[in-house]
């Protein structure tokens, strides 16, 4: 007699299953952690834990600790010059180096932001649970990994035990038909996602981005799409490997080598949803008439194509916001004066970012009054973007070229925007405060940040030729 | 943990959805490495100007200065992993928020440090927002899974039983794993060097401090 076949299964049911470690109730299970990623924001007070219980790292090859949210943009070579930020950097070099955990310093040329670097060191792997105490983890889900952001005390659990309590996501299937259009990428596609199902509307599910687009999309893009799957509720987005994805792996400096790199990579294809398994939700999503995206409020969902009018508010949330941004319903985005243009963060820091901004850049200036900053997402993308020339393209026209960090996405460093400040960013939060108390921030992708910086206005990147 | 059985306070009331983590502790302030002294950054930015001036918000008006369940919006915490909000919250003393969603990170972190994050559907939190804002207190029966009006009506909810077990008992989940599942680590670890030796390889060399 046949073995019975077992039952189709998603991607995500497949990652969950290779890693329980012991089932804990109907709905939950602890689950190894293979990797994690610490930065110095969310750690030290993990550290703290696990030092004050006298427990070592369980296991200290599993973890990467680099300094990111806080660090200056600038001189480098100088000590950190706010004492707080110098002091909690410091302490997260040390902690690292008390427990045997490799650490990144600021003069590496590796250094960045950690959703950045994880990928480029071949640190995140497709098949891996991966984790850090940043929401933003979920970027990693692009390779193929369960990725997910969590909280300090998770931290203390995942350095302690190596092991997480964690309760099984629904999944939710995100078909994206059609092809991208001219000046549209992956920033407008996840921000008109978000716009569609609400800032909350995959909250407990894991989401599986597939289909054509998905295919034809770069491991780049692929990571912005994931990366912002928490702003729509979701702490998890996948994406299943495929050449594009073992073409990025190989050669990094964690990949897996020779015998071992075949064997991974013959795991690594048996990775994707099998044919009928079902989703316990699926939004299908035709891109291909799909114009940039801006939001206009102080959540992520907040957000309308270019051509599009502003919403009559329909929530106390939409009044609020549109009070704070200092708009009017029915305004259009268009032509909206800004003050200030970040091209940054782990959702649009990478080469290509930068190459699509440089693209509107080249051969314009940066339009009067307007402070406008480059933040390269690694020490590693921005000597690559030199060697390119794209430095001279954004120095040129009036840009800030700065080294790598989360700088203005978060503001945690001395770059921080005045009350007031309209700022077009291509980072991921645009909640009130994020870039600076009474900030205003338009999101949206770096080819439209670019094209904001140099006509001084929020406008459609396909019209400037 | 800091065990959570019952709590009675008057609720303050906070009808507002989507409220993120950066609302609940502006990101300027995470620079802070320990936990003390959290509480003044809570809401930071919706209580106070940008001369420290307090301003009109519900949490510094009484009765509510003295709540400690908070009866908000949908979708409560989300955005950003940062447990500094709550512990800010805890430290301002507020032990249980109730809403009709959260922000899962936030609501996970809830459970973490001893306070408990409730779900309701519509109508017992419409309910309730009127009880708050009638200024009258709640009982919260975490082991009976029953809010407790003022007229003595009870409305039910359900939190999953591991966490409600771990509040209950203030259980620590480090040292309960340690105790109960090495064993079940050791053998997943074994399999795992057997079956996928690639994400070992890097166990046995010197860290690297670049």
């Amino acid at each position: 007699m046949d073995a019975p076949k077992p039952a189709p299964r998603t991607l995500y049911e497949k990652l969950w299953d290779a890693h329980v470690v012991a089932p804990l109730d109907a709905d939950s299970a602890l689950l190894h952690i293979d990797r994690q990623l610490l930065h110095e924001v969310s750690s030290p007070q993990a550290f703290a834990e696990i030092e004050g219980k006298g427990l070592a790292v369980a296991r200290p090859a599993a973890h990467l600790g680099l300094a990111d949210h806080a660090v200056p943009t600038r001189n480098r070579d100088r000590p950190i010059a706010d004492p707080k930020a110098r002091a909690q950097v410091a302490l997260h070099a040390e902690n690292c180096a008390r427990h045997g955990i490799d650490y990144l310093s600021l003069d590496d040329a590796r250094q960045g932001i950690v959703h950045i670097v994880g990928p480029e060191q071949g640190f995140t792997l497709p098949g891996i649970t991966l984790v850090c105490g940043d929401s933003h983890t979920a970027t990693h889900g692009a390779f193929g990994a369960l990725a997910f952001g969590i909280g300090t005390s998770e931290c203390a659990c995942v350095l302690a035990t190596g092991v997480l309590p964690q309760r099984k996501a629904r999944t939710m299937a995100v078909e994206l038909r059609g092809r991208l259009g001219d000046g549209v990428g992956a920033k407008d596609v996840i921000l008109a996602l978000i716009a569609r199902i609400g800032a909350s509307g995959a909250a407990g599910h894991a989401i599986e981005y597939r289909g054509a687009a998905v295919a034809a999309m770069s491991m780049e893009a692929r990571m912005t799409l994931c990366n912002m799957s928490i702003e729509a509720g979701s702490r998890t987005g996948l994406i299943a490997p495929d050449a594009t994805t073992l073409a990025y792996v190989e050669g990094r400096p964690r990949a897996p080598k020779g015998a071992d790199w075949t064997r991974a990579a013959a795991y690594w294809r048996t990775l994707s949803t099998d044919a009928g398994a079902a989703f316990d939700r699926v939004e299908t999503f035709d891109v291909s008439r799909l114009a940039p995206m801006v939001t206009w409020g102080t959540s992520p969902d907040q957000g309308i194509a270019i051509d599009a009018g502003i919403p009559a508010p329909a929530t106390v949330k939409d009044r609020q916001a549109l009070d704070y941004m200092g708009l009017t319903a029915g305004q259009r985005l268009a032509g909206t004066p800004i003050d200030a243009v970040f091209i940054g963060s782990c959702t649009n820091s990478r080469i290509e970012d930068l190459r699509a901004a440089a693209a509107v850049v080249r051969g314009r200036r940066v339009a009067a009054g307007v402070q406008a900053l480059v933040v390269p997402g690694s020490g590693l993308i921005k000597r690559q973007a030199e060697e390119e020339g794209l430095d001279r393209v954004f120095t040129d026209a009036g840009f800030s070229w700065r080294d790598a960090g989360c700088s203005l996405c978060v503001a945690m460093n001395d770059d921080r925007l005045a009350s007031g400040t309209r700022c077009a960013s291509t980072s991921n939060r645009n909640f009130e405060g994020r870039q600076g108390a009474g900030a205003r921030t338009h999101l949206m992708s770096p080819a439209m940040a670019a094209a904001a910086a140099v006509t001084g206005r929020i406008v459609d990147v396909r019209t400037l030729g | 943990m800091e065990p959570f059985t019952t709590l009675n306070s008057v609720a303050a009331p906070l009808p507002v959805a989507d409220i993120d983590t950066d609302i609940l502790f502006p990101a300027r302030f995470l620079l802070i490495t320990g936990k003390d002294g959290l509480g003044r950054y809570a809401f930071h930015d919706w209580r106070f100007d940008a001369e420290g001036r307090e301003l009109d918000f519900v949490l510094s008006r009484a009765p509510w200065d003295r709540a400690r369940i908070l009866v908000t919006g949908a979708n409560f915490g989300c955005g950003s992993s940062r447990e500094h909000a709550p512990w800010a919250l805890h430290a301002l003393g507020i032990r249980c928020v109730i809403a009709p969603s959260f922000g899962e990170i936030f609501q996970g972190n809830c459970f973490k440090n001893g306070m408990l994050p409730i779900t309701l559907g519509s109508e017992p939190h419409k309910r309730l927002l009127a009880e708050a804002e009638a200024g009258r207190a709640l009982t919260v029966d975490l082991p009976a899974g029953a809010i407790r009006l003022a007229d003595g009506a009870a409305i039910g909810f359900d939190v999953p039983p591991r966490q409600r077990d771990s509040l209950v008992n203030g259980w620590d989940e480090i040292d309960l794993i340690r105790a109960r599942h090495a064993d079940a680590i050791r053998a997943f670890q074994l399999h795992q060097q057997a079956v996928q030796p690639w994400l070992w390889t890097a166990d046995t060399q010197e860290p690297n401090h670049g």
